[in-house]
């Protein structure tokens, strides 16, 4: 079979996985259970896509706990992450409904957290309107 | 009796006035080689005649939380007093593969990547004891970073301040409109920290801005 233009280049990452986690999963969680449950699937070698994003604190905390990892865990070098909010420009009233609509799911459902390993993803290019995840080869 | 309550009102008077009085803990933040340390190096050398910390091309130069008490501003007739808090530049992944670009041996940089992970554990844990934080980005660069963004959520949820620098106007490169587009609800003042280039209005928002501090 002859291998298409683009196809050999993904050939050559080892393997790994793109995870989506429904925000019901982490919802009942506190702050140290969402960031082991997180940091052990992007430790599996897999690009999380998380519904919902973790709080500024817990955000922080994860950056911390990562960074406590590196050295310890063999061939871990961290992780790349961003966060795609459902908010952009909003009016006073819409932000209260929005604000509301969080308080009563318990979080930002409509945001999407991506988190991966340094050693898979390069980068995680973004603007306000694209989100671009650069591979390592 | 009356002495007593005469001694409780002077001592509230008097307590009060020493509280205000207080340094106000001025925290540098932000993604590593944005400029932090010169711009906090600026400052001190400015107002007290010495500097904070060394500076590098290599990233992570600043790898533990740096003090200078006692420095004290003056703009348009109003003095503050402030404690410099420069901090490890946050990032979410060191490898130390990434400095031996920069003619780092192997040994050094295994070494300074294990340094550069606690000082950003350090400065995480900092960030509760700010009164008011500097956010120092590179103009050069994408604004749209996760590691500005949680820098600042973090801010915010704890009411704490924040003024953003936009770092290095004097490269071809910079792009301050984009900082502002990226960071639309706070101010963001254009410098170059290394040319000292538009200090005056930085200092000018340091003293507005430090009057929303709790």
């Amino acid at each position: 079979m002859v291998k298409k233009r683009g196809q050999e280049k993904i050939g050559k990452i080892k393997g790994f996985s793109i995870q989506f986690l429904p925000y019901s999963e982490i919802r009942l969680l506190d702050g140290n259970g969402r960031i082991r449950k997180i940091l052990d699937i992007v430790l599996g070698n897999n690009i999380l896509i998380l519904q919902g994003r973790l709080r500024a604190e817990e955000e922080s905390r994860l950056i911390g706990d990562t960074m406590a990892m590196i050295g310890h865990v063999k061939n871990f070098k961290g992780i790349e992450l961003a966060v795609v909010a459902s908010n952009g420009e909003q009016n006073l009233f819409n932000k209260f409904k929005s604000n509301m609509a969080n308080a009563l799911l318990g979080g930002d459902l409509g945001a999407v957290t991506i988190i991966g390993p340094a050693s898979i993803v390069k980068e995680i290019k973004r603007n306000p309107k694209k989100i671009e995840l650069l591979l390592n080869k | 009796m009356a002495i007593k309550i005469f001694r409780d009102f002077f001592k509230r008077i008097f307590s009060g006035l020493f509280a205000n009085k207080s340094d106000i803990k001025l925290g540098f933040y932000g993604p590593p080689n944005s400029g932090k340390t010169s711009l906090a190096n600026r400052i001190c050398k400015d107002w007290t005649g010495e500097e904070i910390g060394s500076v590098s091309k290599v990233p992570h130069e600043t790898r533990n939380v740096q003090f200078k008490e006692k420095v004290e501003i003056a703009y348009k007739g109003k003095k503050m007093m402030f404690k410099m808090i420069d901090t490890p530049g946050i990032a979410t992944k060191i490898d130390y593969e990434d400095f031996l670009k920069y003619k780092v041996n192997k040994k050094d940089a295994r070494e300074r990547a294990k340094e550069a992970t606690q000082g950003i554990i350090e400065s995480i844990k900092w960030l509760d004891d700010m009164d008011m934080v500097v956010i120092v980005l590179d103009s050069t660069k994408n604004p749209y970073n996760q590691v500005n963004i949680t820098i600042i959520g973090n801010l915010v949820a704890r009411k704490i301040p924040v003024l953003i620098v936009a770092n290095k106007i004097d490269l071809r490169k910079s792009d301050v409109k984009k900082i502002e587009a990226a960071f639309p609800e706070y101010d963001v003042v254009g410098i170059s920290a290394r040319l000292g280039k538009n200090l005056e209005e930085f200092y000018e928002s340091i003293f507005r801005v430090s009057k929303k501090k709790k």
